[in-house]
């Protein structure tokens, strides 16, 4: 009874085994440039559905059709450029991963150095601010004061 | 004094930072087709299997691309205010009927009404591409010379008409076709 069991088990399990990849769409590549080609294209263009994953890693209907395309035109003999010239003119910038230098991004490639700059000027004005408070001398009265409570301090120390 | 008044500048200036960023729709990419020539596609009608939709028909018109889909949950919303315009304007809207099934898609405008002059039927989204659509519904308005000048993401609700929709087709009638 058990052996049926398993070989029943092992005979679905040979017969079944593509229900395991159906998600996963296999293209063919005529060579390993082209692979990496298209490995990094769909790495550095973004998902517009979920906006926070790429066309690599995201299972919407709209990044495989994406991806799709991007396999056809690669077949097709179309540069990494024309690529991404077509998505951009579709989707606009928000398709790249990484922004393009321009006038509108400037701010984004630029921000993060302007905000350093104003952290060091408020570090080095605090730290000028630190250096002026002044060292207030004792009198002699005080000091007499500060010996003893030293003394005493230390002679409690050598008891223990 | 500056001790306070600078924990207090820069917290100011975080809030003013932070209420854009919420106030802002990451979902509203701005489209780069506005102001390029509409893309081209030569689908089969929805309804009328037989004949053919492509943009090049409604030059010389002003006129309104909707793309929708008997699955898109929104699309739902928005049908009524479409019913609407089309009802109390005289607005040409094309559909864009995008990866949907054709029965699915003759069922939806028999049931909620059909809104539009035609409906171009892109079952694989191969328009839907070359359009740059993204999240269905989506609103294209294209001018005389077949420009996009307007795009809307999202439904379009009755605001969106009377604030944005009338008003680009106003401007876009006022405009003298060379």
């Amino acid at each position: 009874m058990n052996i049926f069991r398993i070989l029943y088990l092992l005979v679905f399990m040979v017969l079944f085994p593509a229900t395991a990849f159906s998600g996963v769409e296999i293209n063919e590549f005529s060579s390993v440039e082209m692979e990496n080609q298209y490995k990094k294209l769909v790495n550095e263009l973004r998902c517009l559905v979920c906006q926070n994953q790429n066309l690599a890693d995201s299972n919407s209907e709209l990044a495989q059709d994406l991806r799709k395309e991007v396999y056809q035109m690669l077949t097709k003999g179309s540069s990494d450029e024309e690529i991404i010239d077509f998505m951009v003119a579709r989707y606009g910038d928000f398709v790249l991963y990484k922004p393009p230098f321009k006038p509108v991004t400037f701010l984004l490639w630029f921000g993060p150095f302007v905000l350093l700059f104003f952290a060091v000027l408020v570090v080095v004005f605090m730290i000028k601010n630190n250096q002026k408070t002044e060292v207030v001398a004792l009198d002699e009265d005080e000091k007499l004061q500060a010996e003893k409570l030293l003394n005493a301090d230390a002679e409690k120390g050598n008891n223990k | 004094m500056w001790r306070y008044l600078l924990p207090l500048g820069l917290f100011v200036v975080l809030v003013v930072f932070l209420s854009i960023g919420l106030s802002l729709d990451p979902k509203k990419v701005p489209s780069p087709l506005i102001g390029k020539s509409a893309p081209s596609f030569q689908l089969p009608e929805l309804q009328l299997a037989d004949q053919m939709v492509a943009p090049e028909k409604y030059i010389d018109d002003i006129w309104l691309l909707n793309v929708w889909a008997s699955w898109c949950v929104s699309c739902r919303q928005e049908h009524p205010v479409l019913n609407r315009l089309v009802k109390e304007h005289e607005v040409n809207i094309v559909g864009l009927n995008y990866k949907d099934q054709r029965a699915d898609g003759i069922r939806w405008l028999e049931q909620r009404g059909n809104p539009y002059i035609a409906n171009a039927f892109d079952e694989k989204g191969r328009a839907g591409i070359d359009w740059g659509v993204y999240g269905v519904p989506e609103t294209f308005i294209i001018d005389r010379k077949g420009v996009i000048r307007y795009k809307h993401t999202g439904p379009v609700s009755q605001t969106v008409v009377d604030e944005e929709i009338l008003p680009m087709l106003r401007k876009l009638h006022g405009e003298v076709s060379l």
